[in-house]
């Protein structure tokens, strides 16, 4: 993308004030998408970004600069704008000799979306609009996204780091609208991978749209969620959110060295049940949250965070990693070339237990079932967080009986970890999910076995 | 100088083929955000971004394409794209461009000199100046998350070969804390910023104090019994369910069968305290505009009256299908087409001063602060559960800080629920104003 003599040339300039460390991340980012909604194919969008973001280290300042022109002038340029707002007092010369490093790879894609014809992707929007609307009479509306994106990013650094690589993603959601006398309910599918055009082999669209139509169909008959605390049973694969949320965001070590995290100091204490393995692992292939090497150019690794319920390490980036005399975990993420990295999640999942599910169920006489979790969110300083049910229903003497409408689950992670008392043998990875933080949005994996929470505070309504 | 975006649009719509409608939405800013900890810049960040968006239409069929460049080769590709994705729409009898409708634009004195001139070492100050500021506010203060500076200047073109051409500029520049107050094993959050066209605008000490003050009012805070209760909404919890409302009231929603307003207008569908209006020309607030995504005048549009439902938003497309004329409510950037969404949000003609409102609660909860609006409230079923912390409220005086509890009604009730409504109007960095709001019958649950 960039000449290896002129990114030398750049971070040398970037180091020009003094700063101890320089990074040129390069990003090119194709994307295609296309949206169906009320039995129309609305359009078709095609985009194309591309630019650069530079950062120069001074002591604890960092500064940082972006520029949509990746000639050496405009690199150039920007180099001499992070480097102003990094200012020090030193200066001098600086030689920086980069070497090129090999990304290994662990999944090669089979079908390049851009190769596919466009008429293909439509293809698959009205498909699913018609398998969706087929399940009832009860379906009123239904709306269908597809999504592609090729992002190539390049590296390198004053460290000599230079690596580069090409991430495709493809993305495909259905979601529809039930009306009946209760009025109108919503059921939502999508799949996401870090695949080419063959995640379309891996799913079957009739069969997502299908469930998403049931989805909305069921929940017409939904009574009011219980309001108070009860025990939860989360479903396998539909509730990694919660982890994501009740322990995830506390162990990114930026927020641990700024004291926001209710899990600063207890590396090696026990945080959660025996049994709860929690683990970041980008380096899972063909998952939402997959990447080869972070946006810092470090390997992608499997990291475990929760060791049979103790505490064993944090996430983190280049920058807090170089402060404690460490090394980085390989997460240094980015939303794109205009934002700067920090610590961010890849695929977050608790491991598999050996309950069987299906007595997970049977041993808990009163009680909520989630099947499908929503999004969530965290206040990491106090460990409080909250997420959705889109899919929940109530479990009666050991039995899963009647759907429950949406709501908010509330629990503080800390005690949340404490209180899992069952773990399912059916671990699987949910759907994929796109994580903010500092308003930037990054693309993540969750899985989960099904499991259950002793006590938990529903959001709801009934009493 | 927005006069060369303008000149860009201008360019690309003379590419237009006969019998093709073209738009180009053009768009530059420049940033910069200064993030300050322990008496330190921790990072200084500045950049300026730019784009096109192109978006065709022909024969009733509508392809996009975007560019995040303003370089002409670019450009031109771009619009050969779009004009490819063209034929893989459905026809749709109602697309096409917004058509000029006379309306004029208001005259807003949305872009200063002043913030676009301020110089960096004087952001830097300010954002000490605020990390200073929240230290000094109360001596339990123990951390900061965040102490931030940022501003924002963005200029947008729009030209259409329908004869829509209007380009104009904006400058904003806010204040943001995040901090942690501690008492024993005890730590609690709370946020304050302060938003304004103009560095001189923004007050350090009263983000400083507010962000303390939440803070520090958490501390002991434990979870609540559930039960029924009267809520009050802090004015920034209220513009957030008035953010998510306006989901009810977009003509696209309303046509698409997704609102459950649809077929309700000129019926009472709220209290008759509730007047809400989208008034993106009151110059005060941060979404104000003078023109919407399609480059018509922006305009004040009446939503709610005393409790009665007038209308709906639109855009060209909405209004074309709805048989009616756009409000000027496209929403967009140069990433996408535009969509229809409320710009400016605000509850006017309340009159409630916040401490009677709290006074005439005996048994109820303040609310400061939510969580997961994006999950648990539906905008679609109306169904509303988010997740809350603040105080209870016993005999009329505000009494000990609760958290880890939900508020859960339906958006269809708490319509005609509201008992009092503030006027304590408060601008916020959001698509709404917010004013305390008192709600009835709400269901916390905790305990």
């Amino acid at each position: 993308m960039i000449d290896q003599s002129v990114l030398e040339e750049v971070l040398g300039v970037a180091l020009r004030t003094g700063g101890e460390f320089a990074e040129v991340y390069a990003e090119d980012r194709r994307s295609s998408s296309a949206g169906l909604d009320d039995g129309r194919v609305e359009e078709l969008t095609s985009g194309r970004d591309r630019g650069a973001g530079i950062r120069v280290v001074v002591g604890d300042t960092t500064g940082f600069a972006h520029t949509a022109d990746l000639s050496e002038s405009g690199l150039v340029a920007a180099a001499t704008a992070a480097a102003a707002a990094a200012r020090s007092g030193g200066g001098g010369t600086n030689v920086v000799a980069l070497t090129r490093g090999v990304v290994e790879r662990s999944y090669e894609i089979d079908i390049a979306p851009g190769d596919v014809p466009k008429a293909r992707k439509v293809e698959l929007l009205t498909r699913a609009d018609e398998m969706a609307r087929g399940v009832g009479d009860a379906i009123t509306q239904v709306s269908a996204s597809y999504g592609d994106t090729r992002k190539h990013i390049l590296v390198a650094n004053s460290d000599g780091v230079l690596v580069e690589d090409d991430i495709v993603r493809t993305f495909f959601a259905v979601s529809c609208v039930a009306t009946g006398d209760t009025g109108m309910q919503t059921g939502r599918e999508s799949i996401g991978h870090t695949v080419g055009f063959e995640l379309f082999d891996m799913y079957d669209i009739d069969d997502l749209a299908r469930r998403a139509a049931q989805r909305a169909i069921t929940k017409l008959a939904a009574r009011p969620a219980p309001s108070g605390q009860m025990p939860v049973v989360i479903g396998s694969g539909g509730g990694g959110v919660l982890f994501h949320e009740a322990c995830g965001h506390g162990l990114e070590a930026d927020l641990v060295a700024k004291g926001a995290s209710v899990f600063r100091d207890r590396v090696g204490q026990r945080v959660a049940s025996p049994g709860v393995t929690v683990v970041d692992d980008g380096t899972m292939a063909r998952e939402w949250g997959h990447i080869a090497i972070d946006d810092e150019g470090n390997p992608a690794q499997r990291n475990v965070l929760i060791e049979d319920g103790i505490l064993t390490d944090y996430m983190w980036d280049r920058l807090r990693a170089r402060k404690e005399g460490r090394a980085p975990s390989g997460n240094g993420r980015r939303q794109s070339y205009q934002h700067l990295p920090m610590v961010r999640m890849t695929n977050t999942y608790l491991l598999a237990g050996t309950d069987d599910p299906d007595s997970i169920i049977s041993s808990t006489p009163k009680g909520v079932y989630v099947k499908h979790l929503g999004g969530g969110q965290v206040n990491t300083a106090t460990g409080d967080f909250v997420f959705g049910m889109t899919e929940a229903y109530m479990i009666e003497d050991g039995r899963i009986t009647e759907p429950l409408r949406e709501g908010n689950l509330i629990g503080n992670g800390p005690e949340v970890l404490q209180r899992i008392d069952a773990l399912g043998d059916d671990f699987a990875m949910g759907p994929p999910g796109t994580c903010g933080k500092d308003g930037q949005g990054v693309p993540v994996g969750d899985g989960v076995p099904t499991l259950r929470v002793s006590s938990l505070t529903i959001g709801g309504t009934a009493a | 100088m927005t006069d060369d975006l303008l000149a860009i649009a201008d360019r690309v719509v003379a590419m237009a083929a006969p019998g093709e409608q073209v738009e180009a939405v053009v768009v530059r800013g420049t940033e910069t955000e200064i993030r300050v900890h322990s008496g330190d810049v921790e990072s200084l960040s500045s950049a300026q971004s730019q784009g096109v968006g192109v978006r065709v239409v022909r024969d009733g069929r509508q392809g996009f394409a975007y560019v995040g460049s303003l370089d002409a080769d670019a450009i031109a590709q771009t619009l050969a794209e779009a004009r490819d994705n063209v034929a893989f729409a459905t026809f749709d009898e109602f697309a096409g461009l917004a058509e000029p409708d006379g309306v004029a634009p208001p005259v807003l004195d949305l872009h200063r000199d002043a913030c676009a001139t301020f110089a960096p070492d004087d952001k830097v100050a300010l954002a000490l100046e605020l990390e200073r500021a929240v230290f000094a506010a109360d001596g339990r203060i123990t951390g900061l998350e965040s102490a931030e500076y940022a501003d924002s200047l963005s200029e947008a073109a729009i030209a259409t070969t329908a004869g829509v051409r209007s380009a104009g500029r904006e400058t904003s520049c806010w204040l943001a804390t995040y901090v942690m107050a501690a008492e024993g094993d005890d730590t609690q959050t709370g946020f304050g910023f302060s938003v304004g066209r103009e560095p001189s605008e923004l007050d350090p000490s009263t983000a400083a104090r507010d962000a303390a003050d939440r803070a520090t009012r958490m501390l002991g805070a434990t979870q609540p019994a559930s039960g029924r209760f009267t809520v009050v909404l802090d004015p920034w919890v209220t513009a957030q369910l008035l953010a998510v409302l306006g989901h009810t009231l977009d003509g696209d929603s309303v046509q698409k069968g997704r609102s459950f307003l649809a077929d309700r207008v000129g019926e009472h569908v709220a209290s008759a305290l509730l007047t809400l209006v989208d008034d993106p020309t009151d110059a005060r607030a941060f979404t104000a505009t003078d023109v919407d995504g399609e480059g018509l005048a922006a305009r004040r549009n009446e939503l709610i009256v005393d409790g009665v439902l007038r209308g709906f938003v639109h855009n060209a497309h909405s209004a074309r299908r709805a048989g009616t004329a756009s409000t000027g409510n496209a929403v967009r950037g140069f990433r996408s087409t535009p969509s229809v969404g409320c710009l400016a949000l605000s509850l006017v003609g309340g009159t409630s001063d916040p401490a009677a409102m709290i006074a005439a609660v005996d048994d109820g909860v303040l609310v400061q602060d939510v969580a997961g609006l994006h999950s648990g409230v539906n905008p679609v079923s109306g169904d509303f559960s988010t997740g809350a912390e603040g105080l209870r409220i016993r005999n009329g005086a505000l009494a000990e800080p609760v958290r880890e509890f939900t508020i859960a009604s339906t958006l269809q009730r708490m319509l005609r629920d509201v008992v009092a409504v503030g006027g304590d109007h408060t601008y916020l960095p959001m698509n709404a104003t917010g004013v305390s709001l008192a709600v009835a019958d709400v269901t916390v649950s905790g305990r």
